[in-house]
């Protein structure tokens, strides 16, 4: 569906050349949940620019569907962009309209007559549950139902791809996961193709099924979500995933743990699906007679799979471990033993 | 101190003072604010985006548009206004058919305050949110669609309380262009109030223009508001 090829975009300035999106190359298929993360300044906002032609790449091709977006015409463009539409970290609601005509903006623009404008919009004020709201001002509505109205607009020409400009970072947690859940919705519904970008990793994890990780520009690891959140390989990743988990106060704790315990080893075991709800550990504890210490435990969900993670200290020997390590692969659950 | 209780009695005796000519000047005031006006708000808005688009724009004709437009309205906002009205004399001679009385005020009042108004105009469009723009642009708007359906709704409370501010400099325009023989309360004032001494009759063409003024400022004010949905 969306296919990005080599692409890179320089801006001009004065005084130097900034290199703000540096030879990226993905793909995303029709009907997915693309995320792409990084700290501000990696980049994606402008990345995620090139998709509608809102920025054009100084070189390489922006393919969305059957059109190059790089070498369109302007008319075309425009009427390209009603099939690929953007909401925005805020909003951008015309403080002037209502929400019923705000989300009748998009239709007016693509020319629909008014009849058919007010019977879509009507739809699309129940689909993101907005009934009863359409006359207020977007001043009169919190956060969180400003991005519902920045949804519904954003489909009210039945877009193919929808490009979500860091849409929930201006909002509280408990609206994030409102909106997350409405993106899920939508897609499945309108078998859209989303695109966003983020800083925050558990946006990532709640909704998307691919990722990409960028830094200065460059996307340093694209992946399945699950395979990023598991198996890190770039120190980016690393640090987007231990933000999310927030490791720091375990860590600590490992230290008391140590001094008290001192013969004992820390361990962590690492689960995916359907192993982390079945007592794997508890068994093979059984098994070997073993006392352990558990030290925290962690399950996340990611939109098609949980996966976790509990630490333990053991007193245990080199033996007894080699041994403990093998019957719990044999489970999928991973073991690693951390650095005193 | 005798003399100036006389003048304060006078002034305040009204008996010079011939109300059908007040109502006369009045309404030639009022006249040549409203025309006034209602073309500087044309002619300032399309000036004003004029300036904004071009300077926004990365377009390569848009520089000298700008430059040119800018150029332009500095020039005109730099002419004192009673020396622009003797400037304009043969121009509004060809345009208006003559150079006295209200009609013979008006081109030289719009030129002098339209690009005044362009300048607020290019403020208020500046004050417009970026994304707000970028997210019609994200829609497949075209400029036309953005300036109607963006630009101008998203600004007109500045626009309106632009106008004001300018409605209530022309009324003092007015009142300069009266001294040269424009009709209406400036010119009340001066040729009766002044060259017949007669402070009262002045008093009275004071009055009149405060509260023109005062009721333009309401009126502005409460329009403003009206239509600021923030």
């Amino acid at each position: 569906m969306i296919d990005i090829r080599n692409v890179t975009k320089i801006f001009k300035t004065k005084s130097a050349d900034i290199q703000a999106v540096d030879d990226v190359s993905m793909n995303v298929s029709q009907g997915e949940i693309f995320g792409v993360i990084g700290y501000s300044g990696a980049g994606k906002s402008t990345l995620i620019r090139l998709f509608n032609g809102l920025e054009m790449p100084s070189s390489g091709d922006v393919v969305i569907g059957e059109d190059v977006i790089s070498s369109m015409s302007k008319p075309a463009l425009r009427k390209k962009r009603q099939k690929v539409s953007m909401i925005f970290q805020h909003f951008n609601l015309l403080w002037s309209r209502t929400v019923a005509e705000n989300i009748s903006f998009p239709l007016e623009i693509a020319g629909v007559p008014k009849k058919e404008r007010q019977k879509k919009v009507k739809e699309l004020v129940e689909l993101v549950g907005l009934s009863g709201r359409e006359d207020n001002y977007p001043s009169q509505l919190s956060g969180g139902q400003k991005q519902r109205v920045g949804i519904a607009r954003a489909l009210s020409n039945e877009p193919k791809v929808l490009l979500c400009d860091e849409a929930t970072s201006a909002l509280d947690p408990e609206t994030t996961d409102e909106v997350l859940d409405l993106l899920v919705k939508i897609r499945d519904e309108m078998n859209l193709t989303i695109v966003l970008i983020t800083h925050e990793m558990h946006v990532i994890r709640k909704i998307c099924d691919r990722a990409a990780v960028m830094e200065n520009g460059r996307v340093v690891e694209t992946g399945p979500v699950l395979k990023l959140f598991q198996n890190p390989e770039h120190s980016v990743t690393k640090r987007f995933v231990k933000d999310d988990i927030n490791d720091e106060e375990t860590a600590l704790s490992f230290d008391e743990v140590r001094e008290l315990f001192p013969t004992s080893k820390i361990l962590k075991f690492g689960f995916v699906g359907s192993q982390s709800k079945a007592p794997i550990v508890s068994q093979v504890v059984k098994k070997y007679d073993l006392d352990l210490n558990i030290l925290s435990g962690n399950i996340k969900r990611t939109n098609n799979e949980s996966y976790g993670h509990l630490f333990v200290a053991i007193d245990v020997d080199d033996g007894t471990l080699q041994r403990l390590k093998a019957e719990l692969a044999d489970h999928d659950v991973t073991v690693e033993v951390e650095d005193q | 101190m005798n003399e100036l209780i006389n003048e304060f009695t006078t002034m305040f005796s009204f008996e010079n003072v011939r109300w059908d000519a007040v109502w006369e000047a009045t309404y030639e005031t009022i006249y040549m604010t409203a025309i006034a006006t209602a073309f500087t708000f044309i002619f300032g808005i399309v000036l004003g985006i004029i300036l904004f688009l071009a300077s926004k724009s990365e377009v390569k004709a848009s520089k000298p548009i700008y430059g040119i437009t800018a150029f332009l309205v500095n020039l005109f906002r730099a002419i004192p206004f009673i020396i622009l009205i003797i400037l304009l004399i043969p121009f509004t001679k060809v345009l208006m058919g003559t150079i006295m009385g209200p009609n013979g005020a008006i081109p030289a009042l719009i030129i002098g305050s339209a690009p005044f108004y362009a300048r607020l105009v290019e403020i208020g469009l500046k004050e417009i949110d970026k994304g707000v723009i970028e997210a019609a642009e994200s829609m497949g708007a075209d400029t036309w669609t953005i300036i109607w359906k963006v630009l101008l709704p998203e600004s007109m409370p500045a626009l309106i309380s632009g106008i004001t501010v300018t409605a209530i400099m022309l009324v003092g325009s007015t009142a300069i262009a009266g001294v040269i023989g424009a009709g209406g309360l400036g010119n009340l004032a001066y040729m009766v109030g002044f060259t017949r001494n007669q402070s009262d009759v002045t008093l009275v063409a004071t009055i009149v223009i405060l509260v023109i003024v005062f009721i333009i400022q309401i009126a502005g004010d409460f329009f403003s508001k009206t239509v600021d949905k923030r």
